[in-house]
C-alpha cells in the first residue's frame, strides 16, 4: 500500500512538470493555432541563463530568477516578432516546421555555449531535500512544482475567463480579421502570448534543472506536456493540467507494477487510445462550424 | 454639411486583379450613403480598402477621414479614429458569448460605465440578443449573428458606421427590421456608409446613392431621384420597361456605363 501511494505521489510530481509544459503549449495554441515545438528549448535556454547568473555572476537567487523570468518573456516575444511574424502567408504546417527549426537552433546554441555534459544548478532547494509523512517520502522540489503548476493554472484560467486582455487573446484566435475590426492590435497580442507562454514553460525548466541539467533535459517533459495538451483538447487549460496528472500517475504506476523499461512509452500509447475514442480530446468544448 | 469621409481616386489590386479602377466618393456627415452594384462590382473591396484590411492597398489614391489621410494605416489605428465596420457575412467569434462580443466591440473604449449603458442600448435595439446573452455566438442563427455584428460595431460608439450587406441571407421581415434600426441609429447622429445588393431597400433609407460597376462609379445622385431613374429602375430595381409596340418586335435595352 505504501508503495502504491508513493508511486502516486511521485506521479503527481512528474505530472506537475508535464502540466506546466502543457499549459505553455496550450497558451500559444489558443492564439496562434500552432503547436510550439520550441517550447522545451525556450525553457532550456532560460534555465541555462539562470545558471549563468547564479554561478558566474554570483547573483542572489531571487534576483537571478526574476531576471530569468524577464528573459523568458522577452525571448518568447522576440521569437514571435522576429521569426514567426516574418513568415509570409503562413499555414499551420509551415509554422510547425519553423518552431522545430527554432528548437534545433536553440539546442545547438546551448550545447555549443555551455557544453553537453551534466551541469549542476545551484538551486536553493536540492533534489534530495524532502520530508516523510506516514512513511511516504515527499520531495520539497516536487511540492514547489505542484504549487506552481496549480498557481499558473488558476491564474491563467481566471485571466482568460475574466480579463479584457485574455478575452482579446481568445478573440484573436477565433477570428483574427474580426479582432482587428474591433481595434485589437493582433500582432501585439501574439507577442504577449508568446511571452507569457515562454514564462510558464521556463518555470518548468527551472524546476527540472536541479535534478537533471543537460541540453536534452527538456525533451521528455516537452513531449509529455504536448501529449497532455493534445489529450486535454489543445485549447483547454484545466484539460491539459488534468491530462498531465493522469499521464504522470499512470506512467509511474505502469513503471512500478508492469515494466520500468516501457515507462516513458506508455504515455504515448494512452494518447493514441484517447484520440481513437475521442478525437477532439477529453476536455475540449470546440464549437464545430456550421457549413 | 462637411464630408466625413473623402475617397479620392483609389485603385486596388488583388495581386494581379485590378479590382477598383479609380473610385472617388464622399460621405457627408450625418447622412446615410449607399453604394449599390452587382456581384463582383467591387463594393466590398472598396470598404476593405478603406478599413486597411487588404495588405499594401490602395495602390493609388487618397482616403481622408475628418480631413486626415488614413490610407496605408493599420486597421486598429483606423478603428480607433471612430470608424466601425460590420463585415459581410457576419464575422463573429464562434466561441465567445454574446455578452463578451459586445465587450470586445468596446475594446478600444476606456469608460466602463458608458460601455455598460451601451450594452443595454444594443439589447434594446435587438431584444433577441438579450435572451442569448450567455450563449456562444457560433450557436446563434444567421439573423442573430448579423444583429450581433451590428451591435458589436455600435459598441465602438462610432462616428462613421460602415455596413457591408447587412441584408445578406436574411428573411424579408428581418431585412425590414434591420433597415429600420439602421435608420434609427442614423437619426441618433451616426453617419452611415452602406453597401447593398438590395437596391430598393438601400435607396429607400439612404439620402445619397452611388452605383458601382466594374470598379468604377457610374452614377451618383439623391436616393429618391435614383429610385425614379429609368436605368436604375430597370437594371437594379428589376422593374421592366420592356414592351413591344406592335407585338412582334421586342427591343431589349442593355446598358453598360463604361
Amino acid at each position: 500500500m505504501i508503495d502504491f501511494i508513493q508511486m502516486i505521489v511521485s506521479g503527481v510530481a512528474t505530472g506537475s512538470t508535464y502540466a506546466l509544459m502543457g499549459l505553455a503549449m496550450v497558451i500559444i495554441y489558443k492564439t496562434s493555432e500552432v503547436p510550439n515545438f520550441a517550447q522545451g528549448e525556450m525553457a532550456l535556454v532560460t534555465s541555462y541563463f539562470a545558471m549563468m547568473l547564479l554561478t558566474t555572476m554570483n547573483m542572489s537567487v531571487y534576483l537571478a530568477f526574476f531576471l530569468s523570468f524577464v528573459f523568458a518573456a522577452i525571448l518568447g516575444a522576440f521569437l514571435e516578432f522576429a521569426v514567426l511574424r516574418r513568415a509570409k502567408e503562413p499555414n499551420v504546417l509551415g509554422m510547425i516546421v519553423i518552431t522545430i527549426g527554432i528548437e534545433m537552433i536553440i539546442l545547438g546554441f546551448v550545447s555549443w555555449k555551455f557544453g553537453a555534459e551534466q551541469k549542476t544548478m545551484p538551486f536553493p532547494i536540492g533534489p534530495y531535500d524532502g520530508f516523510i509523512i506516514y512513511d511516504i517520502y515527499i520531495s520539497k522540489l516536487d511540492v514547489l512544482t505542484l504549487v506552481s503548476a496549480l498557481f499558473f493554472m488558476i491564474v491563467l484560467f481566471l485571466f482568460f475567463k475574466f480579463s479584457k486582455l485574455g478575452l482579446a487573446m481568445k478573440a484573436t484566435q477565433q477570428n483574427s480579421v474580426a479582432a482587428q475590426i474591433v481595434g485589437i492590435r493582433t500582432n501585439r497580442i501574439m507577442m504577449m502570448t508568446w511571452g507569457i507562454s515562454s514564462l510558464v514553460g521556463a518555470t518548468a525548466g527551472l524546476l527540472i534543472s536541479p535534478t537533471i541539467m543537460h541540453p536534452f533535459m527538456m525533451w521528455d517533459p516537452m513531449l509529455k506536456g504536448f501529449a497532455a495538451a493534445v489529450m486535454g483538447g489543445m485549447t483547454s487549460l484545466p484539460g491539459a493540467v488534468i491530462a498531465a496528472y493522469m499521464l504522470g500517475i499512470i506512467e509511474n504506476l505502469f513503471g512500478g507494477y508492469i515494466s520500468i523499461e516501457f515507462k516513458t512509452v506508455v504515455a504515448f500509447v494512452i494518447i493514441v487510445l484517447v484520440l481513437c475514442i475521442k478525437p477532439s480530446g477529453l476536455f475540449a468544448r470546440h464549437y464545430i462550424k456550421k457549413v | 454639411m462637411a464630408n466625413l469621409l473623402e475617397v479620392k481616386n483609389i485603385e486596388t489590386y488583388y495581386d494581379l486583379v485590378y479590382a477598383i479602377r479609380g473610385a472617388s466618393f464622399s460621405v457627408e456627415e450625418g447622412n446615410i450613403t449607399a453604394i449599390l452594384g452587382n456581384n463582383g462590382a467591387g463594393k466590398s473591396t472598396i470598404l476593405k480598402t478603406i478599413m486597411g484590411l487588404i495588405e499594401d492597398q490602395p495602390d493609388k489614391g487618397i482616403i481622408e477621414y475628418e480631413g486626415k489621410p488614413i490610407q496605408h494605416k493599420d486597421t486598429d489605428v483606423i478603428v480607433r479614429q471612430g470608424i466601425a465596420y460590420v463585415p459581410e457575412g457576419r464575422e463573429v467569434f464562434e466561441e465567445l458569448t454574446v455578452n463578451e462580443h459586445l465587450l470586445m466591440g468596446a475594446y478600444t473604449r476606456k469608460d466602463p460605465s458608458g460601455v455598460k449603458q451601451d450594452i443595454e442600448k444594443v439589447y434594446e435595439y435587438f431584444p433577441a440578443l438579450k435572451q442569448r446573452a450567455n450563449q456562444w455566438a457560433g450557436t446563434l442563427s444567421g439573423g442573430e449573428q448579423q444583429m450581433l455584428a451590428i451591435g458589436r460595431g455600435l459598441m465602438l460608439k462610432p462616428t462613421l458606421l460602415i455596413l457591408d450587406e447587412p441584408s445578406l441571407g436574411l428573411s424579408p421581415i428581418l431585412v425590414k427590421e434591420i433597415f429600420s434600426i439602421i435608420k434609427e441609429i442614423n437619426a441618433q447622429g451616426t453617419t452611415i456608409l452602406l453597401v447593398e445588393q438590395n437596391a430598393n431597400m438601400a435607396l429607400s433609407v439612404s439620402s445619397t446613392g452611388l452605383i458601382l460597376e466594374n470598379g468604377r462609379f457610374v452614377m451618383k445622385g439623391k436616393s429618391k431621384d435614383l429610385l425614379q431613374d429609368k436605368d436604375v429602375k430597370e437594371f437594379y430595381l428589376g422593374i421592366k420597361s420592356e414592351t413591344s409596340a406592335k407585338g412582334f418586335q421586342r427591343w431589349k435595352r442593355k446598358k453598360a456605363w463604361r
